[in-house]
């Protein structure tokens, strides 16, 4: 893993990779966008209104899965000091914080026409509230730096909050199950589907897809950061030149 | 032992705590993070008359009436153990139909009517094409949904 450490043989592999992910990303994205508002029916219940689920539930788990990825970035800072570690984790945090949003407020427009309420207090909605203000405290503890050059490395207390926080996403998925609440119940679990297949299959695709572009977007990030730490290396160098 | 594996040993005892802690937590909301009550918790005595809250469970089949003033409903929320009478007068939300899914806010009165000042309708987990949604129960498990 440490062969990764550094950033030219991390770049070699991050450089092609970005493109294919990008336009896979977005094709399956596109195909699954149209065949679940064009092709698949609606819902016996909801008619046309459950579409939205086709963006809603990739967003969901974007918003999860983004933290719990940020979560390992500060698993392997702390312990391994690994280099890119904290690279990766300011990547993960804006996509993470922007699918987190996305996933309310595409909720929030469900919620009204189906509920009756554009939101609610109950376990599911604040918990999910929560990941995204703990998404804007991670954000708010890594911004100096960012952009001049220090951006690559994490802090020990950006680390553990990013550790400590990963609490709340089993929280988020076990709300609807431990507590009374609005939001139904899981429909995807172990033992199968509660989506019919006939519905279910667009959701696939734009899940997947969704997962792609995400891929992408820390990839150009990563990049990025790297890319402005170099400059920012390059411009001390000189000046310490001059200096001397 | 090195240190990376003394920082490794530590992260984790460290993240078994909080996870401890977060469990130990969520378990004791478990009552007061509830969104709503049900029938069967209004019957055994947590509703006080008079005293604002939410109840929640499925509208009973036939029970669904509409009073003569055109704008008042009235119907029984069950889970199954227990019943409670509910007045709503006002807009119910589409999905809102018997054999369904509610959540009222409202109070309990003192000849155990709860009378709800806003309705709100909850579905379920399913997802299915329209005409699978008229089959019977068993139709639909044999199709698969």
């Amino acid at each position: 893993m440490h062969a990764y450490a550094n950033p030219t043989r991390f770049l070699a592999i991050a450089r092609p990779l970005t493109p294919w992910l990008l336009g896979l990303g977005l094709a399956l994205v596109l195909a699954g966008a149209w065949a679940g508002l064009m092709l698949v029916p609606g819902d016996y219940k909801q008619g046309d209104t459950a579409r939205i689920l086709y963006v809603h539930v990739p967003a969901a788990w974007l918003g999860m899965g983004g933290w719990s990825a940020l979560a390992i970035t500060g698993l392997v800072q702390l312990v391994w000091r690994h280099p890119l570690a904290g690279i990766a984790a300011r990547a993960i945090a804006v996509p993470g914080m922007l699918f987190t949003a996305l996933c309310l407020a595409t909720g929030s427009i469900w919620g009204k026409p189906t509920w009756g309420t554009w939101w609610e207090w109950d376990g599911r909605m604040t918990s999910m509230l929560v990941l995204l203000f703990l998404y804007a405290g991670f954000l708010a503890l890594t911004m100096e730096g960012d952009g001049q050059g220090r951006g690559g490395s994490l802090s020990r207390g950006a680390a553990i909050y990013a550790l400590v926080g990963a609490i709340n996403i089993p929280i988020i998925n076990r709300s609807v199950v431990w507590w009374n609440s609005l939001h139904q119940g899981p429909s995807i679990t172990l033992r199968g589907s509660s989506i019919d297949g006939s519905l279910l299959w667009p959701l696939g695709l734009t899940v997947l897809g969704f997962t792609l572009l995400f891929g992408a977007i820390v990839l150009m990030r990563m990049r990025r950061i790297i890319a402005d730490n170099r400059v920012a290396a390059r411009l001390r160098r000189l000046a310490d030149d001059e200096g001397a | 032992m090195k240190a990376k594996h003394q920082r490794l040993i530590l992260a984790l005892v460290a993240l078994a705590g909080v996870a401890g802690a977060g469990v130990l937590g969520a378990s004791a909301l478990r009552d007061e993070a509830a969104y709503f009550r049900t029938p069967e918790e209004v019957a055994g005595g947590h509703a006080k008359v008079g005293e604002p809250m939410r109840l929640g469970g499925m509208v009973a089949a036939g029970s669904l009436k509409r009073l003569g003033d055109g704008v008042t409903i009235r119907f029984v929320a069950t889970d199954g153990k227990a019943s409670v009478p509910v007045e709503f007068t006002g807009i119910v939300p589409d999905l809102f139909a018997e054999k369904a899914g509610m959540v009222a806010d409202g109070r309990m009165r003192a000849d155990g009517v709860f009378v709800a000042d806003r309705i709100l309708a909850k579905h379920d987990e399913r997802y299915m094409p329209p005409q699978m949604g008229d089959m019977p129960k068993d139709m639909k498990a044999a199709a698969g949904g």
